[in-house]
């Protein structure tokens, strides 16, 4: 084990001591999963007739169909909302007070009130359910996005860019060529975080009976009554997994991206207190 | 004006509905997040193992999936006593542990190793270095995530009106329901929102400023 | 940070096997009892219907269908011989699958030029508003809060609220016996809004889903569901022995086809569809193969209600 701020290296009665804790709590984990095992198996979770529906050519297209649908909206929604958070980051960050004080206020607005509620009124106002859902998903993301560019482009050192200046660089110079660079890498991994909340986010889709994994999931579970009993269970372990998988492979992809940028011969500089804790927020 | 003065009560229902369910699941969610933090950092393989499957987990499932696993089949495994409310309650606490999570984690990490090393070489003994060093300057650096975590839980309580639990969500679905303007429905649900998360983030800004003047 | 990864690794592993199988599947839907018309030479047939041709109305919503050359319908999919999408299939199949057959033919549609849209009841109104469906059949009460925003044509079947509970449960006798029970619903439909009245007593659930319901039926959560008596019906035929419908209605549930509010037009001539097709023994037919195969004793249709 690695040095950790909360504790010294173990002596011989701590080691003795977590190697009983070691013991105690593998039982307990082991307990427990057992427990939960065992409760299915009595409800009859496990029972095989209970799975046979992913066996069903049409469940399987389905399912991938829903994937497909999910990962469309998602791709949209990735690059509008990026997009939108370059424009309202640009206001936030302008010389022109007016322009700053729209910006601050469409991004507070949009940050402030739940994605469901805003897909809800797209819908039944005007969108069809895909727009509804990628439109939802650019206003609330972007907004949230163009807070962690923000950040991203307050946290370079100011004499970087006083010195800039006073080679005599316009402020579009100073921004494209010096700050945004070292921002957008010192802020990847939150951008990461919030694709992947965004990716998530593409579920609520199915409140506006857009077709993505969710729906399928959920038409999937209520509709096939085997013995009277609904594979909710199954199609939740099913579908969960797929969820997880996506969301860690899109982490995974960020991860090498970024690793990749650190390599690179201009090196990223060091994370600041505040882009460590802007990490770990991302909603 | 006409549809807030004639819907009052159901305004006013769905308002205090998001606030204690987002109260409720602020404190579940920040005790459990607290406690799985413990356990990532904690020299116990398998308390570590069990903190980083619970975040992982967690982080990378939909919240209307993790509503959907609360209501269904929470009642089967566990008990059927819950009501909504408290399975929305599970679901938005449990979710919203794991970013608490890894905010309080990332917190005690940007304590310099040091100064536990000087803390233990004057004899502090574990629980004055964790009360008097670390957890002082730690709060300090999670405030401020902590606090946008919890306007992101207010905004995602959203979730629960889906699952019938009187919020302002179910109040708009409801009053849209009933044939009403729902632009201006929607103005006024928007309205609520905003007092309550800046309200939040007013109440946090207040406790950085606190902790800021103790440095 | 390896348990991550071994974590990680073990979802691929698991999303490839799920992707793998994909390629060789079984045929067909898995059985959903009861979902669809019993096969047998004596068993009632669905009739078919002739779509006619040269249909030309005064309706907006009928000439931006024949434009496309589809005509979108909404329907429910989760309700057994009502309105049910069997899994892994988009067909539909039901009575109010029927019903919404008859009437595209009658206005120039056969089942190939039928695009079907599955709305929850939370989102009928709304979707029928701003025209995401040319019209919409899905146990679809008729009320005076929603011709505010829609127009009805019909009724074509008159249902009623019923409560379906666990077949060993002998205390819930009728909407009288509620009082402290739990008792769920569909968010965004009538009988919701009824059980609600605090006279009844009851802990009322509202949830998205008629299976969302009567899976936490299953599970104990709740005491009973409570609907419209033709889509409990249909519920407990599908799990013989688990459910019964209590059977005493307490309420009219007069089921319509929702259309766009000034649409006069085709709200006269879906009427004339159902009238030809009650008419023509059209519905009885579709009622024996769909609906009555729940064990729900066929009715005249009732009289129309035109407006």
């Amino acid at each position: 084990m690695t040095a950790s701020v909360l504790y010294d290296a173990p002596g011989p009665r701590t080691r003795l001591r977590n190697r009983i804790y070691t013991v105690v709590g593998s039982l307990a984990l082991a307990g427990l999963l057992v427990f939960f095992a065992m409760r299915l198996n009595s409800k009859g979770e496990f029972k095989s007739y209970m799975w046979d529906l992913f066996q069903y050519a049409g469940v399987q297209q389905q399912i991938t169909d829903g994937v497909v649908a999910t990962l469309k909206a998602f791709a949209l929604a990735a690059v509008f909302s990026l997009l939108l958070a370059t424009v309202f980051a640009a206001g936030r960050l302008s010389d022109h007070k007016p322009v700053r004080i729209a910006a601050s206020a469409a991004v507070e607005f949009f940050r402030a009130l739940p994605l469901i509620i805003m897909i809800y009124l797209l819908w039944a106002t005007v969108f069809e359910p895909f727009w509804a859902l990628v439109i939802g998903l650019t206003l609330y993301n972007g907004s949230v996005q163009a807070e962690i560019f923000r950040a991203g482009i307050n946290s370079v050192p100011k004499g970087q860019s006083e010195a800039a200046y006073a080679l005599g660089m316009r402020k579009t110079q100073v921004m494209l060529t010096i700050l945004v660079p070292q921002a957008v890498r010192a802020m990847l991994p939150s951008i990461i975080s919030q694709l992947v909340v965004t990716l998530k986010d593409t579920s609520l889709g199915y409140l506006i009976a857009y077709t993505e994994l969710l729906y399928v999931g959920r038409i999937l579970a209520g509709n096939t009554p085997t013995l009277g009993n609904y594979p909710y269970f199954q199609v939740l372990l099913v579908i969960g997994t797929i969820y997880i998988a996506m969301c860690m492979l899109l982490s995974a992809v960020a991860t090498w991206v970024e690793k990749r940028a650190r390599r690179s011969p201009k090196g990223a500089p060091p994370a600041t207190p505040e882009a460590e804790a802007l990490v770990a927020t991302a909603e | 004006m006409n549809v807030l003065v004639d819907n009052f009560a159901l305004f006013r229902q769905g308002f205090f509905g998001t606030l204690s369910l987002t109260g409720a699941s602020a404190v579940l969610a920040l005790l459990l997040g607290v406690l799985i933090a413990a356990f990532r950092v904690s020299p116990v393989p398998p308390l570590r193992a069990f903190g980083t499957l619970w975040v992982t987990l967690l982080r990378n499932t939909p919240l209307t999936l993790l509503f959907l696993v609360a209501t269904f089949i929470v009642p089967e495994v566990l008990t059927t006593g819950l009501s909504s409310y408290q399975l929305a309650v599970l679901a938005l606490g449990f979710y919203t542990s794991a970013f608490v999570c890894e905010a309080v984690r990332s917190g005690v990490n940007t304590v310099p190793l040091g100064q536990a090393e000087a803390a233990r070489s004057i004899g502090m003994t574990f629980t004055q270095i964790l009360r008097l060093i670390i957890l002082p300057q730690a709060a300090r650096t999670v405030i401020a995530p902590v606090g946008s975590l919890m306007i992101a839980l207010t905004k995602n309580s959203a979730i629960a009106g889906a699952f019938s639990v009187t919020e302002l969500f179910s109040t708009q679905k409801l009053l849209s329901d009933q044939g009403l303007n729902l632009t201006v429905i929607f103005i006024w649900i928007a309205l609520a929102y905003l007092i309550i998360t800046f309200a939040i983030s007013g109440l946090f800004r207040l406790l950085e400023n606190r902790l800021a003047v103790a440095r | 940070m390896n348990i991550r990864k071994s974590a990680a690794a073990g979802l691929v592993v698991l999303a490839l096997t799920a992707s793998a199988t994909a390629c060789g599947g079984k045929e067909g839907t898995p059985t959903a009892p009861g979902a669809k018309p019993t096969t047998g030479a004596d068993a009632p047939k669905l009739p078919t219907y002739t779509p006619k041709t040269g249909v030309t109305l005064d309706s907006a919503v009928l000439k931006k269908a024949q434009q496309r050359g589809k005509l979108v319908i909404g329907v429910k999919s989760d309700q057994p011989f009502l309105g049910f999408q069997p899994p892994g299939s988009n067909d539909r199949n039901g009575f109010d699958i029927e019903i919404a057959k008859m009437v595209a033919a009658d206005l120039g549609f056969g089942p190939d030029k039928i695009e079907w849209k599955t709305f929850d009841s939370s989102l009928r109104v709304p979707a029928i508003k701003k025209g995401d469906a040319d019209y919409y059949v899905g146990t679809f009460t008729i009320n005076d809060a929603r011709k505010k925003d829609i127009s009805f044509a019909g009724p074509y079947y008159i249902a009623g609220q019923d409560l379906l509970v666990a077949k060993s449960n002998t205390d819930i006798t009728g909407p009288d016996s509620l009082k402290g029970k739990k008792v769920c619903s569909i968010t965004g439909s009538t009988p919701l809004e009824r059980i609600k009245d605090p006279k009844y007593g009851a802990v009322v659930n509202a949830l998205g889903k008629y299976s969302d319901c009567v899976q936490q039926l299953q599970t104990g959560q709740v005491d009973a569901v409570t609907t419209d008596d033709a889509i409990l019906k249909g519920y407990a035929a599908q799990a013989p022995g688990k459910f019964r419908v209590v059977g005493k209605q307490f309420s009219q549930e007069p089921y319509g086809v929702g259309l766009a509010h000034d649409d006069k037009a085709l709200r006269d001539a879906i009427s004339d569809a159902l009238k030809a097709h009650q008419d023509n023994g059209d519905y009885k037919k579709a009622y024996d193969a769909t609906l009555g195969l729940s064990g729900a004793p066929y009715t005249a249709p009732p009289a129309l209600d035109r407006y």
